[in-house]
């Protein structure tokens, strides 16, 4: 494996957070999203991607942020892992950058690892701070509970 | 990797022989005689084997190679088919159903079956040279085999491993085996890792690392790490990550290290030999490459699928022409041919997707011979309708619940021989499976000429186990009493046996074969035997749905299990304790606010208006009927099913979701999860 990973930056609560670019299928703008019942309180609904029934995950209820509404910069970043797609929604993504394994701190040296630890690393560059989210982590969760 | 795009007809044509292979011994056991049967299976053996070798899949090479010796020592005459013979081909071919199971499943064969080669050399008379020869190649596999808690390092691994052995670390061989439910297999091989590389080093993984991270294994992989903590601090650490099925730790000394010096040390980009080396009940665990699901199809139809789609295209261009000379006669034309094409199209691509129901049914034969082995009873299976067509998806699904309904039939139904001669039947019971198209569904009975079902028992078990009271039993006919045995928990042989009454069964195929969209019901005359009906719809993708407005909301409910749909007043709703019924047509209906159920937001609840008219969607499961209250009804369409994805598993009363004519996704509700809903406060 290269050393260096391409991560999709995105801008949650004017924080940075990274996802790595192997698990992103596409960036979506706002689209109608339909309420499921009985859901999990972080989803959305689902949303129609091109045929598809995607679930829609508000990360700003998953990691327990103010709740603000959509605007225009608003993004679905669809993720995906094995057979799962799930789209997140963020304030706005419009960067793709390149680090390499030495830019990223792990964060188990850092803090104890939580259950709701969903921070694979922190990333460096230029002075800027990039969470970087643990895809599996973030997807698996759920289904324990 | 090239071989990938064989690898599916491969597993296709093997098991048209294999089912081949199947019925023919099957008619061997029957015609011990019969060579044109015998050639037959050689024949299938012998395509086995080429196709296999080409595979590269030597183990099943190996096993028809001797299937074949037998076979043509028997065609030769030096032997006579017996029932030792056929056992023994029945279990070489099961074990070659393994094999390709393996194969399908993980990449790989699996190990190999040495104590069959060995079975099948024993009865080989003569030919001793050869036999001795290959015993003493299986004795070094056997060698091989027992050495098992070691590990095979590579030399560098092998002196670190030393190193640390030296320095009184403890050096472990972890074995990690996954929950059969695991959905993320290596994300969850990944927490694993990870949480061990917190106070341990990992210096050998078997898959490798890589192989894990792309979920190239089964559903186990080991680890070799050196550690300060010992194996308790290790195996607590390591409880605490669910959908783990077992922890191994097997501490390393250096006498169960082996040196092996073809593993590569960084990952293995041709495991192809360390994956020969599993043995035989604990091997098949690394690779599974994914198979995808396919469908034999009928070249007719095919071309048919083609001419609707040239159709298509045609009128495609006619509505692009219309905006031109904007005639209104023109486009509505159009639209209404447009409209017959997709219906024809729908068609067709259904039928793309039937096969017949053979494929299942052909598996029951060989059960019916085995059971009645085992059991001692002779039976008979006439099956008819095997051409019938359904589902792809139904066929993969009715498996289960029909080979539980036969081995109830076989173990509950039919009674011991004596017992039938008393009552003056045949000696030889029969099971009758017969599957047939009525309408838009297809209906398969299973049907056996035993005991029936003792209601008065039945009754009597209901009340003991306290899922009806004994007032409600007698007012019960014959028919209620028998769809007791749906109930879960419930079983009426006394003593448990292998084969069927652990009283989990009936209820399984219930829910099973609803969860298909069908029904299940039982008949059954005493003294004289039993039928149990099962009624599947004929396709599941696409389905007629009536859509209803719920707050801002739309749902689809399934036109199946709407009974009607009717308005009553809201003064007219009572309630009983907590739950709303209304009296209707003689009879009390319960009423569900489906608002309330789904907590739509935004709907006008509190100010009940008392006049008020509301519309009720009655529908139905099985004799039970429930009134859904919903705000408006918008229509009947078809609908195209789609799951909300693995994401959004079980979310309780939702179906599924369907994406409508303008993009919007509405929501398919759940009829069945309604009346258990009710269920507690009906009853």
């Amino acid at each position: 494996m290269s050393p260096i990973n391409q991560y999709v930056v995105f801008k949650l609560n004017k924080e940075n957070y990274g996802v790595p670019i192997e698990h992103v299928e596409t960036v979506e703008k706002l689209t109608e999203i339909t309420r499921v019942p009985n859901a999990p309180h972080y989803i959305n609904g689902v949303m129609n991607l091109r045929g598809e029934v995607i679930p829609v995950m508000d990360l700003r209820k998953r990691f327990d942020l103010e709740h603000i509404s959509t605007t225009d910069d608003s993004r679905i970043i669809v993720l995906s892992l094995d057979e799962i797609s799930v789209g997140i929604l963020t304030d706005s993504c419009s960067e793709v950058i390149a680090l390499d394994k030495g830019q990223i701190d792990k964060t188990y040296n850092l803090t104890i690892p939580l259950e709701d630890d969903y921070v694979e690393g922190i990333g460096k560059l230029n002075e800027r701070m990039i969470i970087i989210l643990d895809i599996p982590k973030l997807l698996i969760n759920n289904m324990d509970t | 990797m090239d071989m990938a795009q064989y690898m599916q007809i491969f597993i296709e044509e093997s098991r048209e022989n294999l089912q081949d292979m199947n019925s023919n011994l099957l008619y061997l056991e029957d015609n011990p005689e019969d060579t044109n049967t015998l050639n037959n299976i050689f024949r299938v053996a012998h395509t086995l084997k080429g196709m296999s070798a080409t595979m590269g899949f030597n183990n099943v090479t190996h096993l028809t190679h001797e299937m074949e010796n037998i076979l043509d020592h028997i065609r030769k005459d030096n032997m006579k088919v017996n029932v030792n013979i056929i056992d023994l081909l029945f279990q070489c071919f099961d074990k070659l159903e393994g094999y390709i199971g393996n194969i399908e499943n993980y990449g790989h064969e699996g190990g190999e079956a040495t104590e069959l080669i060995n079975k099948l050399h024993s009865v080989k008379p003569g030919d001793t040279a050869r036999a001795t020869c290959n015993k003493n190649h299986i004795t070094d596999q056997n060698a091989e085999n027992s050495s098992k808690p070691t590990v095979q390092l590579n030399e560098y691994v092998n002196n670190v491993v030393s190193v640390a052995i030296k320095d009184g670390l403890n050096v472990n061989l972890i074995k990690i085996s996954l929950d059969d439910g695991c959905v993320l297999k290596s994300a969850r091989a990944y927490v694993v890792i990870n949480t061990l590389e917190k106070f341990t080093d990992i210096i050998h993984s078997n898959p490798s690392i890589e192989e894990i991270e792309d979920e190239i294994f089964g559903l186990s992989f080991e680890l070799v790490v050196i550690s300060e903590k010992d194996n308790k601090f290790i195996r607590k650490e390591l409880n605490n990550i669910s959908e783990i099925e077992s922890i191994e730790i097997i501490p390393l000394s250096r006498e169960n290290i082996k040196i092996s010096q073809d593993i590569p040390i960084i990952g293995s980009m041709d495991s192809n030999d360390t994956k020969n080396k599993g043995n035989e009940d604990g091997g098949i665990t690394d690779k599974k490459t994914r198979t995808s699901k396919t469908v034999r199809v009928d070249i007719d139809r095919l071309d048919n699928l083609m001419n609707l789609v040239s159709e298509l295209i045609i009128i495609k261009t006619r509505l692009e022409g219309i905006d031109e000379d904007k005639k209104r006669q023109n486009a509505n034309e159009a639209i209404e041919y447009l409209e017959r094409i997709t219906t024809s199209l729908h068609d067709a691509v259904m039928k793309v997707r039937m096969v017949p129901i053979e494929r299942v049914f052909n598996r029951f034969p060989r059960m019916v011979r085995d059971l009645s082995k085992e059991l001692g009873k002779n039976i008979t299976l006439i099956m008819s309708g095997e051409e019938t067509e359904v589902d792809r998806t139904v066929v993969d699904e009715i498996g289960d619940p029909l080979i539980h309904l036969i081995r109830n039939s076989i173990d509950h139904g039919i009674e011991k021989t004596e017992k039938r001669m008393e009552s003056g039947k045949e000696k030889t019971g029969t099971v009758k499976l017969v599957a047939y198209p009525d309408g838009n569904n297809v209906v398969i009975e299973v049907e056996d000429d035993g005991g029936g079902i003792d209601v008065e028992r039945v009754k009597k078990k209901a009340v003991e186990r306290g899922i009806v009271t004994h007032e409600e039993v007698q007012l019960m006919d014959d028919k209620e009493s028998i769809q007791l045995l749906f109930n879960p928990g419930f079983s009426t042989v006394d003593a448990v046996s292998d084969i069927s009454g652990r009283g989990v069964g009936l209820d399984v195929v219930k829910t099973k074969i609803e969860s298909l969209g069908g029904v299940v019901e039982a008949d059954s005359c005493q003294g004289k035997g039993t039928k149990f009906i099962i009624r599947l719809p004929l396709t599941l993708a696409i389905i007629q749905a009536l859509l209803v407005v719920v707050g801002t909301e739309k749902y689809a409910i399934p036109l199946n299990s709407i009974k009607e749909i009717t308005t009553i007043k809201e003064s007219n709703i009572r309630r009983v304790q907590d739950s709303e019924v209304v009296l209707y047509r003689g009879s009390t209906l319960p009423i569900l606010r489906l608002s309330k159920l789904l907590n739509v937001p935004n709907t006008k609840e509190l100010h009940k208006d008392v006049d008020k008219e509301v519309v009720v969607v009655i529908v139905k499961k099985g004799e039970k009927d429930a009134g859904l209250i919903v705000d408006s009804l918008i229509g009947q369409q078809e609908i195209v099913i789609k799951s909300l994805g693995k994401y959004l598993l079980n979310i309780p009363l939702i179906a599924g979701a369907t994406i409508l004519g303008n993009g919007l996704i509405a929501l398919i509700v759940d009829i069945n999860s309604y009346f258990k809903f009710i269920g507690g406060e009906i009853i």
